[in-house]
């Protein structure tokens, strides 16, 4: 046992864990955040995508001590003051998400892949980037819909902004 | 229409929750004092147990209580059941061998399970469950169910010679034998449907929870049907009578079937809760779904297609072998006869059918309902076949088809069916034109000049839905009715609760139930509730599958608004003294047509409630429940247009355009009856390209068992889709719907197939076809 600290969702937490806890079950467990999902043992489907450090990791394939220290972003944390984020009222607008169960995930890997690309994003490279993230209900017509609706929007923003 | 009325595709009331990571999964579900469950599992296929030695393994870290097969049968509980009798051709009942939650004797599969660890952790219980030391008797297997008739093979169930679980037919041999031998041309060919893993993305789970000093079990699960759950689980299984167990499937992430099932982790935990005194929660990991799920398809058929020499159809002769697996599972038997050979007349009038399915038991896991069931093993076979027949007699597929259409409704098919409406030629007509399908020489030639192989090819479907009218399947040997429930209650301040029997997985029922709603009374959908998913609160309903939930589902919430609109109407009229017959609701409000006399919706509600004054003799209350039982099945049908280039150098397939038209009949949401039809072509894409279930046939092992192995179907495998919707209402119900759910997984097989067939120019191809036996059917040809 290990006492593990990071911080999630901009708060600072602390929790006594195996040293063999995943970082998804750290998160779902100790934290009771489960909005973070597990969907296989191979580190395939992406249902347990979160932002370590603000990059998309897959959380059931880090030890939760090896993100000890770091700045943890979930689902739960992207929406800020009952607001969705962009990416997340596209998928509500595109019907992005059936089950929602990979949902989470897929938000996550979306947001930074639209951090990546920005509004350059084309339905190619969303296609070929998805390849880490599994949807049983979708058939993707709709995710890759949100993600560059999604793109769109924010890349207009950033632009607006400029 | 109104903006949130029936025919608007109206964004998802549950959306938030799933995108904001507040959706309620069972593994989500924590209660004080849980303790987690972990199994023992059979590594072999078929084998004897000698003896199961659990002392290490009780004194491991953690470890509180590790129970096994012999005192499950000491407490009484029962043997998991398949809950639909049929009868061979000589007359004789199924062949049902027992299926125990927990194996003693006989393990029949890998991953039948042996013993359950409780234990602090699931990292305890894990471990633990790698200290139980079970001494094996290790049996031959046999995993393909046309060896497993074989002489000579391992017999899974004494009460089943030659593992046969029943040889059963349907439709008139005698006409089809005679239309056969009597045709100009017949094709005949041999088609396997591969078999597959369902694999929605939530695995299953479930959270037992004994109440001692209430001697009651409350039991959250992954299901599509949790009254049925608790039904089995009460009438068979012995776990509880019905009051004393309350089922809640809560947000269940993607079903496709395999959640419909009463599975032996939901009995062993309960049961679990109860012999150690804590909540017992188990969930199932990746390989362990592979493993245990229930699969599905999974046949070999031999088919004869009898044509005249103006090459119309006279006939259609079918012998199927299908693989049930290790045990019967719940609707196994109803999957290869009732749902498959009922639907062999597909779009086309023939006058005489016959199939001959014989089901057989292999040391593989339970085979049982997947999307489509029954409907796409029939499509496939049916849409290969007429494909195949219209290259052999060197006409255009689409003709051939055409020819063939049935045109005038109703119409009895030779096997059971009779369709109620339809209009097939609008539906090929529109994907001919979607797909510009009288482009495609030119696009063919394009390709050829770029060394590519274009092909096209379709496949016009039927199937049955809205399952089911009750007495019809009682009569085909179900063991419950199919009907639905709905009870409509409206609160004293207007706002709306309905209790439906339906459950959503995925489907958005929160959103389009409240449609009907919002349609009939003009109430936004945000003062609608629909409330699903728990006995405690929910009348009896019979659960989502078989795409019931808009055609029998929602019937009922109309049967029971009719009652609700009738009382609020007499409330209304006494309220201000007009006729009943006078009052009109509209936006919200009741209306004296042709008056200015009105009330708002919440007064009428209100009144019902204070019953100060109220007509005379009427209860107070506004509260309306209803039952509805289909007078037939629902037959949406459509057609599927797939073209793909294939690179001959390395056999991959590229689909570069994919065009569904489909007649569902009314559409409550157009935005979520698309994402119904894009995710079923998904998985029939899956099926056609990428999935297969593979165990080894010398040792039962199963190879594919994680998603390393088994090829799900991502996004760079898949194109983006063109729909589109003819619309002949269904007459046998209120809201004229037919039902989307399975659609897409029926239809798009075999158009895949068409077209990969078409391309390469060798017509031997089994699903899926990889690149590997894609690059090899070319090479056989050249």
């Amino acid at each position: 046992m290990a006492k593990v600290k990071m911080t999630v969702n901009g708060r600072q937490v602390g929790a006594e864990c195996e040293d063999r806890t995943l970082l998804v079950h750290f998160l779902r467990e100790n934290l009771a955040l489960t909005g973070t999902h597990v969907g296989c043992d191979t580190t395939q489907c992406g249902a347990c995508v979160v932002h370590m450090d603000g990059r998309s990791v897959k959380s059931c394939t880090i030890l939760a001590a090896q993100a000890a220290g770091s700045t943890i972003l979930t689902i739960e944390g992207l929406a800020s003051g009952g607001e969705m984020h962009p990416v997340q009222a596209a998928f509500k607008a595109n019907h992005g998400l059936q089950c929602g169960f990979c949902t989470p995930g897929m938000v996550m890997t979306a947001v930074d892949m639209i951090r990546r690309h920005g509004a350059n994003l084309d339905e190619a490279t969303v296609r070929a980037e998805l390849d880490g993230n599994i949807c049983r209900c979708t058939g993707y017509h709709n995710i890759v819909k949100s993600i560059l609706a999604a793109a769109a929007e924010m890349g207009g923003v950033q632009q607006a902004a400029e | 229409m109104g903006v949130e009325g029936i025919g608007a595709s109206v964004a998802r009331k549950e959306d938030k929750r799933f995108l904001t990571g507040k959706g309620r999964y069972t593994d989500d579900m924590s209660v004080p004092g849980m303790k987690y469950a972990f199994f023992v599992r059979s590594p072999y296929a078929h084998a004897k147990i000698k003896s199961i030695d659990m002392s290490a393994a009780k004194d491991m870290p953690g470890v509180i209580g590790i129970l096994e097969g012999k005192q499950l049968q000491a407490d009484a509980i029962g043997n998991i059941i398949c809950g639909w009798m049929i009868h061979s051709r000589d007359g004789s009942p199924m062949k049902m061998g027992a299926w125990r939650p927990l194996a003693h004797e006989t393990v029949r599969y890998v991953g039948d399970a042996v013993a359950i660890v409780v234990a602090d952790s699931l990292g305890e219980a894990r471990d633990a469950a790698e200290a139980v030391v079970v001494e094996y008797d290790v049996l031959p297997a046999v995993t393909e169910a046309v060896k497993a008739l074989e002489a000579g093979q391992p017999q899974l169930h004494p009460e089943a010679p030659n593992n046969l679980i029943f040889d059963w037919q349907l439709g008139d041999g005698d006409a089809a034998d005679k239309a056969i031998a009597e045709a100009a041309h017949v094709t005949e060919m041999t088609i396997r449907n591969n078999r597959l893993a369902p694999n929605p993305m939530e695995p299953r789970a479930t959270l037992g929870i004994y109440d001692s000093a209430e001697d009651h079990y409350t039991c959250y699960t992954t299901s599509q049907n949790p009254h049925v759950a608790r039904l089995v689980m009460s009438a068979f299984y012995n776990v509880a009578p019905e009051n004393k167990l309350r089922v809640i499937a809560p947000d269940v992430g993607g079903g496709f079937g395999s959640k419909i099932y009463i599975y032996p982790e939901e009995i062993v935990c309960l049961w679990a809760s109860k012999k150690t005194g804590v909540p017992v929660k188990w969930t199932c990991d990746r390989t362990e779904a592979f493993l245990t799920d229930a699969h599905g398809r999974d046949h070999v058929s031999t088919v004869k297609m009898a044509f005249d020499k103006d090459n119309r159809i006279t006939g259609l002769k079918v012998d199927t072998i299908a693989n049930l697996g290790a045990y019967m599972s719940l609707f196994s038997s109803a999957v290869p006869t009732y749902l498959y050979a009922t639907l062999l007349s597909g779009q086309y009038a023939i006058p005489a059918i016959h199939a001959n399915v014989r089901t057989v038991y292999t040391n593989t896991v339970p085979v049982d309902a997947y999307r489509g069931a029954g409907r796409p093993e029939a499509t496939y076979l049916l849409e290969r076949t007429i494909e195949t027949a219209a290259r052999e007699l060197g006409v255009s597929p689409a003709e051939l088809r055409r020819k063939n259409f049935i045109r005038t409704f109703p119409y009895q098919t030779p096997v059971i069916m009779t369709y109620d409406a339809g209009d097939y030629e609008a539906s090929l007509e529109a994907a001919m034109a979607a797909s510009d399908w009288n482009g495609f020489a030119a696009r063919k030639a394009e390709a050829a000049r770029r060394g590519m192989k274009r092909g096209i090819g379709m496949s016009c479907y039927i199937e049955a839905c809205g399952i089911a009218p009750s007495a019809a399947v009682g009569s085909l040997g179900a063991g419950v009715g199919l009907w639905e429930s709905a009870e409509v209650r409206v609160n004293a301040v207007g706002t709306i609760e309905v209790m439906t029997g339906s459950h959503s997985h995925g489907q958005g029922h929160e959103t389009t139930f409240a449609q009907l709603i919002a349609d009939r009374f003009g109430i936004p959908i945000d003062n609608v509730n629909i409330v699903h998913g728990d006995t405690d609160k929910v009348q009896m309903g019979m659960g989502t599958y078989g795409s019931r939930s808009g055609a029998v589902g929602m019937s009922a919430v109309v049967k029971a608004l009719d009652k609700v609109e009738a009382k609020a109407k007499k409330i209304a009229a006494h309220l201000m003294e007009a006729d009943e017959s006078d009052i009109v609701i509209e936006n919200g409000e009741l209306k004296v047509a042709g008056t200015d006399k009105v009330l708002p919706w919440f007064q009428v509600a209100l009144a019902a409630y204070t019953a100060h004054n109220l007509p005379p003799g009427m209860e107070p209350g506004l509260k309306e429940g209803a039952f509805y039982d289909p007078s037939n099945f629902t037959f949406p049908a459509g057609c599927y247009i797939c073209e793909v280039e294939i690179d001959p150098e390395t056999g991959t397939t590229e689909i570069v355009q994919f065009v569904a038209a489909d007649d569902f009949g009314n559409i409550i949401n157009p935005m979520i009856v698309e994402g119904q039809v894009h995710g079923g072509i998904a998985q029939g894409i899956g099926q056609a390209l990428l999935e297969n279930v593979h165990y080894d046939p010398q040792n039962g092992q199963l190879i594919t068992a994680s998603y390393m192995d088994y090829a799900m179907p991502r996004a760079d495998d898949l194109p983006s889709f063109k729909l589109s919707h003819q619309n002949t209402p269904c007459p046998s119900n209120p809201l004229g719907i037919k039902g989307c759910g399975e659609a897409g997984a029926i239809g798009s097989p075999p158009a895949l197939i068409n077209a990969i067939t078409d391309a390469i120019g060798n017509n031997n191809l089994t699903m899926p076809a990889t690149p590997q036996k894609v690059w090899s059917a070319i090479n056989a040809v050249n």
